[in-house]
Order: structure tokens, then sequence, then C-alpha cells
């Protein structure tokens, strides 16, 4: 066995995470070997808290155990702190004097607690926060002696006490600033959270300088004095007055090291500065002038760092994002970003110190920048996510303070503290996932982000509603954070690049193939995955109509058989009726064709046609043929229906003829393939019979003319359309429905409903490019009536509209016979 | 009644018959065991699986295929074509049938 060496020194959460990032995607590559200054396997050091606390026990925290090493072939060294990294002979030497070769090496020593420089600080009984050996020694301390002090008020120093208290010892935590958690929560949320730590019995000193801390007579520490000359008694002393990164093994070793704040210098593949066989991850790295201190910005590095370990060489890490959550049972406080502000930001605050609330939202230039929850943090995760994405959220400011759910939520609760559910309430309805599911397969397999619970669980894998609620169980499950980089998400787990990327490469370089998308931008799979070849098709599509290749097996099923496959593996034929009129022909074809071919079910749809239901396969092409009307597209990402009342030609309030201008739209706009399924509804008058406020396009006939709205949706969350602009004629309501839809077509993302396109792009910009600019309008409408002249219909134009017709002829296998055998 | 259900080797088409990057199903009745799907890769690699999903019934033939995998159409599993293994987390076996490609024509051991 010739495999390279590589050898990890830090037995921790970042050292391990990259290893367990290498071996998914190259277990063979190496020979593995991980020296652990600790005695235990790696363990979740973020849940010693709770183990403090008395909530969960040590084995509850372990992350991987010696099986686990064991199962993977690699080597665990535990109890083995290396002291020299020999650079030119790749050689490690252990405090214990062997020494260990290495191919390639990977630096994870995480960090060290700052020990104030004061006399007395080496004494009995003084210690840290940072591993299983402190916390052993804290429960022991609070079995033997009863006052405690905790210096530091800060997110470990909080929790020490916390945990302590709970161990019946009486705690005291000293405090240098002027509030609590300075670094994460402004001076009113430091105040609100000292006062309700106060009302759980634990003392505060704040603003106190501490000078030394003093023996008894046992040789134990026994008191604390502070510069004003007060003492208090103080059998057991916590330190938690911040970290440093370990990096003096580095450092001795000749590897470059940043002296301020810190930390091992790495570049953004995660190798060192000084040697590129070298690689550091966690919290003993400096990466762009920035040391981090929790765990979500350090399993981005391990993702990035395992990529180049594997020699796959892609994905850079570029910086994080963080958020900070404090794990004491029964405060709730969330922070992240800016949440202090500056000359440049403009704050939002809700404060009711009788209710034990307090929020402040900081914006810039229109985006949230940072922000700050005290009481109430059900919202935490969603601003989290606005913060992140940089999302324009100028439309919803008002809105804001009161959270996501307050935003045209009326379909998925929103407002449930995760907290408060029990393990049997359901949380993701789709997937029929309840909160116990997802709190066992985030403590049994170890998982640390949305993705890997959605992998794992399936909850919030489909309409994402209960993502929030997701997240908040994730953030007291396992503790940690999650935290993505900015707007770098990819399409799939075949390429790091964005749909945006896609979007603009096969427009600038012209590219016309599924085939040739992927190797322009180096896809990592042989032809894609069910996520992005859909995509990719749509992009092709939308871009370049008429002379890109339409790819079918590059779509989904419904979109292949030009039907909707239903759950027992039949489909569904809805045909379409213009603005939702039929005939007494039409339907006597229909009800012909029921019968013929046995279709079980027929059904009036919401769109205001007909659904038969249950129809075989190899049925589709003459059912579609007996009942000839035109493909409803009801099975694609394209324009489904056109609702729309009777209006001025029967009704004694219409102002406009809205069946009429329904069906113009329907004609002017059928075959229209959209980045998702697009719906529009046209109403005769205000009353707006036809629901036109939760379409795609919304349109509403006044006296005077015509009012738009777009971007509404009724699905899982319903949204209510915006006004958009109000036109005097009917060619008007084509031409800005037209523009708008190809404005929506050439920028949205698959998958994107107009909501999530415009709320990304913002209203004003939609505006800008179709209200504004009339040029450019007529120049989108031009396009769209280009992209659509000569479609086919796919019902009835199989070949023009690509459609494999073997699919509908089932093969009959041969019955057994000798002469058949083939040779072997 | 009782079918004799030893295997035996049936020829059920041309390999261009079969869609690159795509499935088309053989017809058995339920009896026989139900339908089997007949995939080809785009690397003219033939593969035959029971045409049920794991996970509730759905029909693999009619899911987007990739590689040496299909991605179910009802809730989008993926399988790999080769073991009929679903690709973890999901863990499920959808039966796997024995193909030979002689010549430009398909059997399946049914
Ligand atoms: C009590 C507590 C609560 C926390 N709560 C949170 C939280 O809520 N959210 C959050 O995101 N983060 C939290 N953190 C921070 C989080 O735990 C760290 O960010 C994370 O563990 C750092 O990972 P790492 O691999 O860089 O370092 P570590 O996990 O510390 O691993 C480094 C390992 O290297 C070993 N080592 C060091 N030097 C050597 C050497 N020379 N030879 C051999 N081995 C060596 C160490 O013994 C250690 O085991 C908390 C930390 C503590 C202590
Ligand atoms: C994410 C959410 C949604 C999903 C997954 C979904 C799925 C579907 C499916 C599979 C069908 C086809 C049924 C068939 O095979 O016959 C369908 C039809 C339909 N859906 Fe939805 N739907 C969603 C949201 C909505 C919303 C928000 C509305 C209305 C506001 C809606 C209105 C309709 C109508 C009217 C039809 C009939 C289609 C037609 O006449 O063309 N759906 N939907
Ligand atoms: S929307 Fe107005 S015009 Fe249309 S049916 Fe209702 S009342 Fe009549
Ligand atoms: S038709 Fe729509 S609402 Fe009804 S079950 Fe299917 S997806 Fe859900
Ligand atoms: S039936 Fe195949 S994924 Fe559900």
């Amino acid at each position: 066995m010739n495999k390279p060496k590589l050898a990890v020194i830090g037995n921790g959460m970042a050292g391990i995470r990259a290893i367990e990032e290498l071996l998914k995607i190259a277990p063979d590559k190496y020979d593995i070997t991980v020296f652990g200054a600790e005695p235990h396997p790696n363990y979740n050091r973020i849940l010693l808290s709770p183990v403090l606390a008395g909530e969960q026990t040590m084995q509850d925290i372990v992350l991987n155990d010696w099986d686990w090493y064991r199962d993977n072939g690699i080597k665990l060294v535990t109890n083995k702190k290396i002291v020299n990294i020999h650079r030119t002979k790749r050689e490690l030497t252990a405090e214990s004097g062997e020494t260990y070769s290495y191919d390639r090496l990977l630096i994870a020593t995480g960090s060290n607690p700052f020990i104030l420089p004061i006399p007395g600080a080496n004494l009995p009984g003084v210690i840290s926060y940072r591993d299983i050996a402190d916390t052993e020694a804290m429960i022991d301390a609070a079995k033997h002696h009863k006052k405690a002090v905790v210096i530091g008020g800060g997110l470990l120093g909080l929790e020490a006490a916390n945990g302590l208290k709970l161990r019946g010892m009486d705690v005291t935590v000293v405090h240098v600033m002027p509030w609590l958690m300075e670094r994460q929560l402004d001076e009113r949320a430091g105040k609100l959270l000292q006062a309700s730590l106060e009302a759980k019995g634990i003392a505060f000193k704040i603003q106190a300088n501490t000078e030394a801390l003093i023996a008894g007579e046992s040789g134990r520490v026994a008191a604390l004095k502070f510069k004003s000359g007060e003492q208090i008694p103080a059998e057991l002393v916590v330190m938690a007055v911040g970290i440093r990164p370990n990096a003096a093994l580095a450092e001795r070793s000749g590897i470059a090291v940043s002296a301020r704040p810190g930390g091992i210098i790495v570049n953004d593949t995660m190798q060192t500065l000084t040697d590129p066989r070298i690689y550091a991850v966690g919290e003993c790295v400096n990466h762009r002038g920035i040391a981090y201190g929790l765990v979500a910005p350090l399993f981005e590095m391990a993702k990035v760092c395992a990529n180049h370990l594997a020699e796959y060489g892609i994905g850079r890490y570029v910086g994080s994002v963080t958020s900070t959550k404090l794990k004491v049972t029964g405060v709730d406080l969330f922070s992240a970003g800016n949440f202090q502000g500056d000359e440049a930001t403009e704050d939002i605050v809700l404060s009711d110190p009788i209710g034990g609330v307090y929020k402040r939202l900081v914006i810039k230039d229109d985006k949230l920048v940072g922000a700050c929850l005290y009481g109430d943090t059900v919202d935490g995760s969603w601003y989290f996510k606005l913060l992140r994405e940089g999302k324009n959220i100028a439309e919803i400011r008002d809105q804001l303070m009161f959270g996501e759910s307050n935003i045209g939520d009326v379909g998925h609760e929103g407002n449930t503290r995760a907290a408060a559910m029990k393990d049997s309430d359901e949380v993701c309805g789709c997937n029929g996932v309840c909160k116990g599911a997802i709190t066992k397969a985030i403590k049994e397999k170890g998982l640390f982000t949305l993705d890997e619970v959605r992998k794992h669980t399936k909850a919030s894998s489909s309409c994402g509603s209960c993502t929030g609620l997701v997240e908040q169980i994730l953030m007291f499950t396992a503790g940690g954070d999650y935290s993505a980089t900015p707007k770098m998400k990819p399409m799939c787990g075949c390429t790091d690049h964005t749909h945006q990327d896609a979007r603009d490469a096969i427009k600038a370089s012209k590219l016309l193939s599924v085939p040739d998308v992927m190797k322009f931008l180096d896809w990592r799979t042989p032809n894609g995955c069910a996520t992005c070849r859909p995509a990719l098709n749509y992009y092709l599509l939308s871009t370049w109509p008429k002379e890109c290749i339409d790819d079918p097996q590059s779509r989904f099923i419904n979109e292949r058989a030009h039907a909707n496959i239903q759950k027992d593996g039949t489909f569904s034929v809805i045909p379409r009726m213009w603005g939702g009129e039929t005939t007494a022909d039409e339907l006597r074809r229909i009800a012909n064709a029921v019968d013929k071919y046995k279709i079980p079910t027929v059904k009036v749809t919401g769109g205001q046609r007909i659904d038969l239901l249950g129809v075989k396969k190899e049925d589709l092409p003459n059912v579609w043929k007996d009942i000839g009307m035109p493909s409803g597209h009801a099975y694609a990402k394209a324009l489904r229906t056109v609702k729309t009342c009777v209006g001025s030609e029967w009704c004694r309030f219409g102002t406009q003829d809205s069946t009429q201008m329904g069906k113009d739209l329907e004609q002017a706009m059928w075959r229209m393939y959209a980045p998702h399924k697009v719906k529009f509804a046209v109403s005769g008058c205000p009353r707006n019979c036809a629901e036109a406020g939760i379409k795609d396009v919304g349109v509403i006939g006044v006296d005077s003319g015509w009012e738009l709205y777009v971007a509404g949706n009724g699905g899982i969350k319903t949204e209510v359309a915006q006004f958009f602009v109000k036109v005097k004629t009917s060619e008007e309501v084509l031409e800005y429905t037209g523009a708008f839809m190809q404005l929506y077509r050439e920028e949205g993302w698959y998958l994107e409903r107009t909501v999530h396109y415009v709320s990304r792009v913002g209203l004003d910009y939609v505006k800008k490019r179709v209200l504004e600019d009339a040029e450019n309008r007529k120049a989108l409408w031009e396009r769209l009536q280009f992209s659509l002249d000569g479609e086919p219909d796919p019902w009835f134009e199989f070949d023009k509209a690509r459609v494999d017709t073997r699919q509908f002829i089932p093969i009959k296998p041969s019955a057994a016979m000798a002469d058949a055998v083939p040779a072997e | 009644m009782k079918i004799e259900t030893h295997m035996s080797w049936r020829y059920v088409c041309k390999l261009e018959e079969l869609p690159v990057l795509g499935a088309r199903v053989v017809e058995r009745s339920e009896d026989e065991g139900g339908n089997v799907a007949v995939f080809r890769n785009d690397k003219d690699v033939v593969f035959a699986l029971l045409d049920k999903c794991p996970h509730k019934g759905g029909p693999l033939s009619q899911g987007i295929v990739f590689g040496e995998r299909v991605a179910c159409p009802l809730h989008n599993w993926t399988i790999e074509l080769k073991s009929g293994d679903a690709v973890a987390p999901d863990v499920g076996c959808t039966r796997r049938f024995s193909v030979k490609v002689d010549n430009g024509d398909v059997f399946v051991e049914l």
C-alpha cells in the first residue's frame, strides 16, 4: 500500500469535519493519522454547556466514536501532543519523543483560552472553560464547594455561570465592560439579559476590574480581589475572557502566523501561506485577517480544504457571516451581522421591557445588515437569511419587524416556537416529518447544517415553508448555528456554479446544448443530475429560442410525456379551454373519451377546466387525438390557465369584457415555458370574481381601462399580487403582460416563481425595465412573440415538439426460447 | 394460478430502440412480478430494474437518468442502476435483472 500520508494535528471539530468531507469525495486517497492532545475521540465542544447544566451527558456529545475511526481506516493517536513540525524532513515530533512522517499535513489545533495575567491565576481551583477536563473539574467542584466566580460575561462565561448555578453553586459573574456580551448585543439587550439571569439567581459585578486571586489555607483559591479593594469569596474561578488561536506549534515550526488577532495565515484554499503541503482549518487559522470562534465558518473551511486535499481543486473559502445564539435554557437571544449600527445605518427598534422583548434591526441601503433579538428569536433565522443573501427589503420594510409569519402567510404556521413543540408535532407538512424525527437525526447522525437535515429527514426539502422552524430546531439541538457564505449557493452537488453563473455563461458564450454548458463550466459529473439538467435545459430554451437543442431527457417526466404523473404511475390529461369557456361539442368529445378509455375520474380544476385523471400512459396519444383540444400545459413549467369571470357580456356589474381579454392573453402566450408554472386571471370589475389577486399576472377591469397586478401566488404561502400599472386598451394589457413575462423568463432562476423573482430583484427594478423604459418593453414583448411563434402543440406535433412516442408503447418480452439466448 | 418462475434470457428490443439517458417499460403482469424498466445511459450501458421505486413504488422508468443512476419521478429518490440500491441517505433496494447486449440486441434475464 503506497498511499500518501495525511497527518492531522488536532482531533477536534474542524479537523475531523475536514476528514469527513474528504472521505465523502475521495475515501481511498490517503493513509490518515490523527493526533489529539485530549484522551477522547472527537466530541461536540459546543454541547459542553448542556453537559455542565446537566441537560446532556458526555456520551451524548461524542460525534465520532472509536469505531468510526476504525471503520474508516484512520489511525487515531490520543493523548499525543505534537510539539514540532520539521518541514523539510516532513516529520512531526510528539511531546513524548516519537517522530511521524507525512506527505500532507492538516493543522487544526483550535484555540486556547486566554488567562488573565494576574496574581493567583495559576492557583488550584482556577480553570478555563474549553474541554471535557474543564467541564469535569467544574462538575466536581460543584460537589465540594459553594462559591463560584466566573470572570467574563460573554457567551462562554454566561453558559458556565448558568451551568454552575444549576449544579447548586452561588455564582457571581465579573464583567469588565458596561454590559454583558457586548460583542454580540447592544446595551439594551445586554441589560435585559442581565435582568433575566439575575432572576435565575446569578449575581453580577459589572464594570469590575479583577486585581488578584487570593489563596486560602489549603492553598486553593478562596477569594477574588477587585481593583477597588473589595473582595468576594471564590472557591472556584472560571476564566472565560476570550480565546486566542492556538498557533504556537505552527509559529515555532516556521509557519507564518498573524500577530493580531493571531492565527495561522491561510489562503482561500486553506493552505498555509508558508507551505502548500500544509493546510490549516478551524479556530487556529487567520483567513483574510479574521480568526473565527464559531463552528459554522469552520465547517465551510473544512469542506473547501477537503476538496483541495482530494485534488479536485474546486471551491474557495471566501469568509462567513456569523450569528450567535446563547444556549441558556429559557433565555432567548440572537444576534447577527452589524447589530450595533454606525453613521451609515438606520435602526428599526421594538422594545417591550415589561414583556421582556427587545428587537433591533439595522438597515443600510435598503438591506438588512444586522439584527439583535432578545426574548423573541423566532425570526432569527429568517433575518439571518435576509442578511446573508443581501435581499432588498424596501418593500417589506414596514412589516419587517413583525417577522416572516406576518408577511402573507396563511398556509403554514410560522410562529410556533420550535422549542415549545412536542416531539410528535409535525414540522414539515410536505413530507410528514415531526420534530422528534429531526432531533433524533441531528443527534444520531451528527448533523449541523440545514442541507444535511434536508437530506437525512426530507424536512423542509420540498416547499421550504418550514425552513425557519427546522433551522431553529437545528440551533438548539446541535447547538450550532449555520452560516453560509453570502450568495454563493451552487445549483447542486454537480457544480460550484450558481444559477446566475449558468445563465450568464449560456448567454455570453452562446452555449446551445446541455452537454456544452456542462463542458464549458467544468461540471463534476458526466451528465449532471435531476436538479441541474432541467434547469440548464430551461436556460437554453429561454436564452436561445429556435437555436438551442431542447433535450427531452433533461426534462421531468411530466414535460416529457406531456401529462401529469400521478402517484400510481397513471397520468392526468387537462385540455386547454380558452379563458375557461367550452362548448357542447368539446364536452361531448371529452365524455366519449372518458367512456372509451375507461378514465376513472373527471374533475373540474380550480383553473376552470376539466381534468381527466387515471389515464394509462399508452392511451395518452389516443385520448389527445379523440378529444381534439389543445394541450393545457397543466404538467409544465409554462403558462397554465387564464382564469376569467363572465364580465361585461353578461354580468350586471361588468365594466370590461374579461372573458375575451382572458382568451386573448391565453392565445398570445400559451406554450410559453417559464422558470416555473405561470397563471393569469382576468376579472371584469373590482369585485374580482376571478381571484386575480393571487396570480402571476392579475388583470382587473375598471371603467377607464385595466389594472395590472403582478407576482401573486396562491401556493403554500399566499402572496397577494402587487399593483403594477393601469392601462387603457387590451393591446396594452398584452404588451405589458408579455414584457413582464419575458423579463421573468430571461432572468428568473429555474423553479423561482414570479413572486420570488420579483422579491429578489425588487419591484422597482421590474417597473424600471417594463414601465419606464418603453423601448425595452417593446423589445421584451417582441422577443416573447418571436420565441412563441411557431411553437408546436406537443399533443399533436410530436416531431416538432421532440416528443419521443416510443415511450407510449410498452415492450412485450419474447417468450423464453432457446434460440433467443445470447452468446456467452 | 401458479406461474412458472425460473429465469431465462428474453429478447426485448434493439439498443437503438431505447432512448439515450432514458428508459422503456417491459410489460409483465403483476403475477409475473410486474413491469421491468430497461435503461440506457450515454455510454450505451443498459440496465434493468423492477419498475418500482423502493420508496412508494414510483415507476423508475419515468425518471431522469444520469451517470449510472435514475431519479424517481415521484419523490426524487436516487437509485443506482447497477445494483438497484437507493443512494444514501435514503435506504432501500429495488430488484435488478441481468442484461446482455449482443450485436445491438438487448436481452434481459426475466
Ligand atoms: C463551552 C463552549 C461552548 C461553545 N458554544 C458554541 C456555540 O454555541 N456555537 C458555536 O458555533 N461555537 C461554540 N463554541 C466554539 C466551538 O466549540 C469551536 O469553534 C470549535 O470547537 C473549534 O473547532 P476546532 O477544531 O478549531 O478546535 P477544537 O475543537 O478545539 O479542536 C482542537 C483540538 O486540537 C487539540 N490540539 C491542540 N494542539 C494540539 C497539538 N499540538 N497536538 C495535538 N493536538 C492538539 C486540542 O486538544 C483539541 O482537541 C463553544 C466552545 C466552548 C468551549
Ligand atoms: C407548491 C405548490 C403546488 C403544487 C406542488 C401543485 C401541484 C399541482 C399539480 C400536481 C397539479 C396537477 C393535478 C393533476 O395532475 O391534474 C395541480 C393542478 C392545479 N393547481 Fe396546483 N400546485 C401547487 C400550488 C397551487 C396553487 C397555489 C394554486 C392556486 C392558486 C394551484 C391551483 C391549481 C389548479 C387550478 C390546478 C388545475 C390546473 C389546470 O387547470 O391547469 N396550485 N397543481
Ligand atoms: S368580477 Fe365583476 S364583472 Fe366579473 S363576474 Fe365578478 S362582478 Fe361580474
Ligand atoms: S392537487 Fe395540489 S393541493 Fe391537491 S394534493 Fe396535489 S399538490 Fe396538493
Ligand atoms: S416512490 Fe420513488 S421517490 Fe417516492
